[in-house]
């Protein structure tokens, strides 16, 4: 029923982003919110590193020319989680950081995700130990998780496609629905 | 003239005879235990005088030692040096697990505020005037010791390790 979708590729190599499926006549193009907003999203993810460790070093290379975050639409980091879409967490939480980071988490705006890179931000890796928080999920919901101790900047680029997967189908209401809110509630999080 | 091992153990007993319970030597560290109560002037004599001055206070801990005689479990160490001399030693400090106090040494070495805060911290040794004695690493929710021996290594919360897949026996259960 759609038209197919309008891949365009500038004569220097370069891809544009795809049009959503929708309706397409001479002059008009019809297709749904959801979809424009996702396929809007999905390519402008504003990501917070919040990197403690070694996975934090992968990361700068994953930003860095060679691998090139930004060709995803996220070479705009933001340091403030007031207008962050993304928050990464890279590297070993220890407990006594666990609050900061769960504070960082709330004063992201909706819609926000989150990734954990790396076997220490997933389930604590190598250090089961008093002190470290045994994997971010104990304080705050995770979207994707990245294995690996570290993982390469291939690895985390797939993570954040993942995440770019998850924002294009989003659908507008998802954010109000009893299940997101009770996911929170589980957490805690208002 | 140059300080030895002998001069210092000298100048010790003779200011402190029966404070000082024994020496022994491990590795280039002479080690003289002390009496709890007179680790203060001990200190504080090996600081100010003339031919030891020993003022630089390179590190203090708190040891446990599980198998030693229940009055002797507990332990907090001084290693002290003297710099123009370049003459290093070390003082310890038995006591019970039970009575885990000692007196602090800040009006001496005031980095042995942060020093004496850890020794808290992890093995719970109270220090008598001490400034501000409270957590200095652990999170403050944390009311045990973990580096007494007895301390389970491993996460009590961490739930997903599976003992026969790791293919190891449980030492902490």
């Amino acid at each position: 029923m759609g038209a197919e979708k309008i891949n365009q590729t500038l004569p220097s190599g370069i891809k544009l982003v795809g049009s959503p499926d929708g309706i397409e006549g001479p002059g008009f193009f019809a297709t749904s919110l959801d979809k424009v907003v996702g396929m809007a999203r999905k390519n402008s993810i504003w990501p917070l590193p919040f990197a403690t460790s070694c996975c934090g070093i992968e990361f700068m290379a994953t930003m860095g020319a060679h691998y090139d975050l930004g060709r995803f639409g996220s070479e705009r980091l933001s340091f403030s989680p007031r207008q962050a879409d993304l928050l990464m967490v890279m590297g070993t939480i220890a407990k006594k950081m666990a609050p900061i980071l769960r504070q960082v988490y709330e004063q992201m705006a909706e819609p926000r995700w989150v990734i954990a890179v790396g076997a220490c931000a997933s389930s604590g890796g190598i250090f089961d130990t008093y002190s470290v928080l045994q994997g971010i999920d104990k304080v705050i919901p995770v979207d994707v998780y990245v294995p690996g101790c570290p993982p390469r900047p291939e690895q985390i680029i797939d993570g954040v496609m993942k995440i770019q997967q998850l924002v294009e189908s989003e659908s507008l209401s998802r954010r109000e629905s009893p299940e997101y809110k009770a996911r929170l509630a589980q957490y805690g999080i208002e | 003239m140059s300080l030895t091992n002998e001069t210092v153990g000298q100048k010790l007993t003779e200011k402190f005879g029966e404070a000082i319970l024994g020496e022994e030597q491990q590795f280039d560290f002479h080690i003289w235990t002390v009496k709890r109560d007179k680790i203060y002037d001990i200190i504080q004599f090996l600081y100010e005088d003339e031919s030891l001055q020993y003022q630089f206070l390179t590190t203090l801990c708190g040891i446990h030692y599980p198998d030693n005689t229940p009055d002797k479990t507990m332990c907090i160490m001084y290693q002290l040096h003297n710099l123009p001399e370049n003459h290093r030693i070390r003082l310890k400090v038995y006591f019970s697990e039970n009575d885990k106090v000692m007196p602090t040494i800040t009006p001496i070495f005031r980095t042995s505020n942060w020093m004496e805060r850890e020794a808290f911290d992890f093995y719970g040794v109270v220090f008598k005037g001490h400034p501000n004695l409270k957590k200095i690493l652990n999170m403050e929710e944390q009311t045990d010791f973990p580096m007494l021996k007895f301390f389970p290594l491993e996460d009590p919360t961490r739930d997903d390790k599976d003992d026969t897949m790791f293919g190891r026996k449980m030492f902490n259960a």
